[in-house]
């Protein structure tokens, strides 16, 4: 019986970066001809698990086995030539190249000198009517639209004699019907023989097409499952595992005015995939509005539509009433806006520059800081020294370059200089990511001050545990859609994981 | 180019101090190699350079060009821009207040003034030209540079052969007295070398980029831009207006170079088959510099020197002056690949923590 | 009709030596590594070519001299090239300061050389054999095409041999596709299994030998030796032809006549009555304005390799 047969086998798999174990102790079979998902939360160590498989870095402990055969995986070549390929979430294409230039590159059949483009051309076209990724050999990669480009990407490993596909989040950037026919293909490609691994944190997906499903969570392995024993619900609960979801103390729910309007914002990529997709929202002075949802569904691209660093396509936003059309950045802060941004490298910080010197980088322009030319230096100085007090930023001085410090007291000295601002309205992304668990607790409470004097706070994560212990209300966002409403004394992990999976209630 | 910019704000002190000395064994290697005795070659360059009032005169008319260029450069550098182009402002500048210089009449000083003020200007304007088709347009600042100083300096042959004749010679008609400022009774002391208003409008410029990096908003912001235009972008900044803005200045300095050479130097223009070079001198000293207020200073002296005592060289101990030339190259190559300094000076790690 | 046949000639002779040394730039940016560094290339091929055929005549080899002046400056050009590769792909020195430095470094150590060589002179000894035109039987006696086309330089003729083959190099074989891709997209390359820093360390390496024998050219068929401006800024206007090339061998090369064109028109400007009143400086400034032009119609959509001037990390996936 071919079914039994384990092309892939996975023992004790650890991987260390630093003293973090991104992966440990971690199981993982697969028989030949299944589709055996991988599931788990964003940072649970599915992409680390897989990179180790590809051979882009090496395991700290425990075996690999390739038919049954130990094997060390040295790179990626080698891996290939294993038969082992993989479709990465960023796709790595040429996009000046042809369809086929892209899958033949590194392999090229040739007559005498030169590339025998025809017999390529032939290859790939044969190669695409059997898997049925329909592409045309001859167009170029960056006419392709996302979908398209994808199905390049599998048969590049195809072309490579793969055996074994690693899908990794798939799914992330393609259309409802892009996501339809990519899960009919790889029911194609096992019937056909070939062996998947698919990488994501989306219920349906696993339901529809998997045969089994490893669960891990912090790097850890969980649990592996039979999909036809098991339904969402034990999975979403395997993925988020229990959390204890604390109220922190906080002063009774009393919401205020609406601060923040959002009516029916649309923003289409340019590639045409709905970014954000109809979002209407509201929240309101002394509340906290928790947006629940996977990493790349929309947030950002709402979060930064609302302080008008990007144009959105139609819809319109308000802050307390006044519509923002038309108005520069400046003057959505100045409106009484703060704004902690996802990235506190790129947005967030001059990395170069010292503590001091962050702390004014919103408000530098103000006769605060500046008679009309002049920087007020000392006074400068004074008051970073009173936020590093005031923010427990714990550095040498507040001369201190922000580089070299840890992400906490980076963090801290974003939220010194956006807190300190005394806004109305406070939108903070991903505060605690990456943080130790006294900056996060910190954090929190400095989150929980602010709502209980009247702030409307609008608070996107990723943790679940964080959004439920700070949020009076969470709408849940997917794919660019707020596809729900809860109260997160009236909720689960279960329902709040299945909703963040694309499953309404 | 933000890597440029962030490269040289964290490296080390060390490093340029470490590529002049091995720069300087270089030369006195390839000298031994060559036949020539590298003391005497050394020692003639600084006979060259302190050798008597005139030299000294001199050599400072030499090193205000040089300053200039390396702080047009730096101050571009600070926003992350790449301004090659210098040498294409200098052209600019030189060609505007030659016309002033020699159509209008003015009152002394008042003319030399004008002359001035407008080849600033024109500097500047061609410096936002680059910044105009970098934000508009996309056009990397290093490509539109290039293209943009041989254009200068096509226009200004024309400008200079349909405006300004010197009939049967190769260069432009002389400026008018009243336009010239020149030093004159200082210039007699300094037994006629051509010193001009630059001795005193260049400290003023490095003053002038002192203060306005460590003390005023408009530094500040600008510094911002460079080190991270998306930080910048996200507190409300508005980056292509910075861009635009330091290009005119980087640009005004330039054609500040421009019209010290035509107004207080020679008094006329050459029509010359290149642009100077001197934009690119200014690449390698805001490079040496690190960007920075006193670094620049010191290695456009540096450089200074080394180039206008390279003649001493030439005629002292015989070495041909291209040694110097070799030599500055040779520091611009260590200090952009720090790496190779490294390699060259096995115990430098070491050294370098002991520093920080 | 004679006239603009002598143009078109002599279109051709300096479009030869900008269309080499483009051809050097265009390959090592196809690779992804940024080339400012032609001008210093071409300097350096100059001065090789110059050297190699004057010692060759020395030994008496008469009509193969400026053979070996062409070799040695493919050959020995390499130094420089390898300079440029050690800074940019060792080191990760940034390319255009790369650039800047070679051209410097060039410059000052071939006038060093010279002065070292020939006792203090500013340029090299005249050679006597330079390259001679070459007459294509039957084809050279057409009139107008003749004279235009068929009476040239045997490094005309290797520069257009380079054009042919290097196009089908970069656009028909492996090495090609390799190259193109590494320029493009490195990533990609490298998870096709492909040694990225190989592609980029022997792209530069002919680079700077192909943008040497560009500077060679002007040595050995026009001025007949070296000297401080033989080279001066061709190597910049190669770099203008590359991008108006749009990084294409036939590209390059229409770049590379159109600017030779217009050094040449000014040459027999006196003879068009009609185009006196035009400033000749007109002529010179036009291709960089074209140029300009062309970066501004295409914008962000230009065809320059996507990854240009980047370090590329494999350990960063």
């Amino acid at each position: 019986m071919k079914r039994v047969e384990k092309v892939l086998e996975l023992k004790n798999i650890s991987k260390k970066f630093g003293e973090f174990y991104a992966n440990k102790n971690i199981n993982l079979e697969i028989g030949r001809g299944q589709i055996h998902a991988l599931l788990g939360e964003n940072g649970a160590g599915k992409s680390t698990l897989m990179s180790t498989v590809f051979g882009l870095h090496q395991p700290d402990g425990g075996e690999i086995y390739v038919y049954e055969r130990q094997i060390k995986i040295e790179n990626p070549n080698h891996a290939i030539k294993l038969g082992i390929g993989m479709v990465h979430q960023h796709f790595k294409l040429v996009e000046d190249f042809t369809v086929t230039e892209n899958i033949i590159l590194g392999m090229e059949p040739k007559i005498g000198h030169r590339i025998n483009m025809k017999s390529a051309t032939k290859e790939v076209k044969d190669l695409s009517e059997k898997y049925g990724l329909k592409v045309d050999p001859n167009s170029k990669v960056e006419n392709l639209a996302v979908g398209v480009q994808q199905k390049v990407e599998i048969l590049k490993a195809l072309y490579r004699g793969a055996n074994i596909l690693i899908f990794d989040e798939p799914t992330a950037v393609l259309t409802p019907d892009e996501i339809g026919e990519l899960l009919d293909i790889m029911k194609t490609l096992v019937a056909e023989g070939k062996s998947i691994v698919l990488i994501t944190h989306k219920l349906n997906e696993i339901m529809s097409v998997a045969d089994k499903c490893t669960v891990i969570r912090r790097g850890e392995y969980i649990k592996t499952v039979d999909i036809k024993d098991t339904d969402e619900n034990e999975l979403a609960q395997l993925m988020v595992g229990k959390t204890i979801s604390k109220q922190l103390d906080k002063n009774p729910f009393n919401p205020a005015d609406k601060i923040l309007e959002i009516n029916h914002l649309h923003l289409v990529s340019k590639s045409g995939r709905k970014i954000l997709d109809d979002v209407s929202l509201t929240v309101h002075g002394g509340e906290v509005l928790g947006i629940a949802g996977v990493d790349g569904n929309g947030q950002s691209e709402l979060v930064e539509s609302i302080v008008n660093m990007i144009e959105t396509n139609t819809g319109e936003i308000k802050i307390k009433g006044q519509s923002t059309k038309g108005k520069s950045i400046r003057d959505i802060f100045e409106s009484g806006v703060s704004y902690v941004p996802a990235d506190r490298h790129k947005h967030g910080l001059v990395l170069d520059k010292n503590i001091s010197e962050n702390l004014i980088l919103i408000e530098y322009y103000k006769k605060q800081y500046n008679d009309g030319l002049n920087l007020k230096k000392m006074l400068i100085r004074d008051e970073g020294k009173q936020k590093m007090q005031a923010f427990d930023i714990r550095a040498e001085s507040e001369a201190t370059i922000v580089r070299g410090m840890s992400g906490g007291n980076q963090q801290k000295v974003i939220l010194a200089r956006e807190i300190s601002r005394n806004p109305e309205l406070l939108i903070i992304v991903q505060p605690t990511r990456g943080l130790d668990i006294g900056a996060i607790n910190f954090i929190h409470n400095q989150i929980i001050r602010l709502r209980d004097q009247g702030v409307a706070i609008l608070l996107v994560s990723f943790e679940l545990e964080e959004l439920l212990s700070l949020s009076d209300r969470i709408n849940i966002i997917f794919d660019g859609k707020i596809i729900g409403q809860v109260d997160p004394n009236n909720t689960n992990d279960t329902e709040l994981g299945l909703m963040m999976a694309g499953k309404g209630v | 180019m933000n890597a440029v910019a962030k490269h040289m704000k964290n490296r080390n002190i060390l490093v340029p101090i470490l590529a002049t000395i091995i720069a300087l064994v270089f030369g006195a290697i390839i000298m031994l190699i060559a036949g020539y005795n590298p003391v005497i070659a050394y020692q003639s360059l600084l006979n060259k350079v302190f050798g008597s009032a005139y030299d000294i005169g001199e050599v400072i008319r030499a090193i205000i060009p040089l300053l200039l260029s390396g702080f047009a450069v730096a101050l571009a550098n600070k926003a992350g821009l790449l301004n090659i182009g210098v040498d294409g402002q200098i052209t600019i500048g030189a060609v505007a207040s030659l016309l002033v210089g020699t159509l209008v009449d003015f009152p002394p000083i008042i003319h030399g003034f004008t002359a001035l003020t407008v080849g600033v200007i024109a500097g500047g304007l061609w410096g936002v030209l680059i910044a105009y088709l970098k934000t508009r347009f996309t056009i990397n600042e290093v490509i539109s540079s290039i293209m943009l100083n041989y254009v200068a300096l096509y226009l200004s042959h024309m400008l200079i052969r349909g405006i300004v004749p010197q009939e049967g010679s190769q260069r432009s008609a002389l400026i008018q007295d009243s336009a010239s400022i020149s030093l004159n009774s200082l210039s007699e002391l300094l037994n006629g070398a051509r010193v001009h208003w630059g001795l005193f409008i260049t400290p003023l410029i490095i003053f002038g980029f002192y203060y306005f990096f460590n003390k005023t908003r408009y530094g500040y912001e600008t510094e911002v831009v460079g080190l991270n235009n998306h930080a910048a972008h996200y507190a409300g900044i508005k980056v292509n207006r910075i861009i635009t803005r330091t290009m005119f200045i980087s640009g005004a300095i330039g054609g500040l170079i421009g019209v010290f050479d035509t107004l207080g130097v020679y008094k006329y223009m050459a029509i010359s088959t290149s642009t100077s070079g001197v934009g690119f001198d200014g690449v390698a000293i805001a490079l040496l510099g690190g960007n920075t207020t006193i670094g620049t200073t010191l290695s456009g002296v540096l450089i200074g020197v080394l180039k206008y005592g390279s003649q001493g060289m030439q005629f002292g101990a015989g070495v041909p002056s291209e040694i110097i030339g070799m030599i500055i190259s040779l520091i611009i190559f260590f200090v952009a690949a720090p790496g190779l300094v490294k390699k060259l000076l096995p115990n430098m790690e070491h050294t370098k923590k002991e520093v920080q | 009709m004679e006239v603009l046949a002598n143009v078109i000639n002599g279109s051709i002779v300096f479009a030869v030596a900008l269309a080499l040394g483009a051809l050097g730039g265009m390959l090592s940016e196809r690779a992804g590594v940024i080339n400012l560094g032609v001008e210093g290339f071409m300097i350096s091929g100059a001065f090789f070519g110059a050297i190699g055929a004057h010692y060759a005549e020395t030994l008496n080899l008469g009509g193969l001299s400026p053979w070996i002046g062409l070799m040695t400056a493919f050959i020995f050009t390499g130094l420089f090239s390898f300079l440029y590769v050690m800074a940019t792909l060792k080191f990760k020195a940034d390319h255009v300061i790369s650039g800047v430095v070679i051209n410097l470094l060039s410059a000052n150590a071939t006038f060093f050389l010279v002065k070292l060589l020939f006792d203090g002179a500013a340029d090299t000894p005249r050679i006597s054999n330079m390259f001679r035109r070459i007459n294509i039987p039957l084809l050279s006696d057409i009139p107008f095409l003749g004279i235009a086309f068929f009476r040239s330089y045997p490094t005309t003729y290797l520069a257009l041999a380079i054009i042919v083959i290097g196009s089908y190099i970069l656009f028909k074989t492996p090495i090609g596709l390799r190259v193109r891709g590494t320029g493009e997209n490195p990533g990609s390359v490298d998870t096709a299994g492909i040694n990225v820093y190989k592609i980029k360390f022997w792209s530069v390496m002919l680079s700077g030998s192909l943008s040497a024998l560009g500077g060679a050219t002007i040595v050995l068929t026009s001025n007949g030796n070296f000297s401080f401006n033989t080279i001066a800024g061709q190597g910049y206007i190669a770099i203008a032809a590359v991008i108006l090339g749009r990084w294409k061998p036939y590209g390059v090369m229409w770049g590379a006549l159109l600017f030779g064109f217009a050094q040449a028109i000014k040459d027999q400007i006196q003879i068009f009555p009609s185009f006196d009143a035009i400033p000749t400086e007109v002529f010179y400034l036009l291709p960089y304005v074209i140029t300009l032009i062309a970066l501004i119609l295409t914008g962000s959509k230009s065809k320059a390799p996507k990854a240009l001037g980047t370090h590329y990390d494999s350990s960063v996936k």
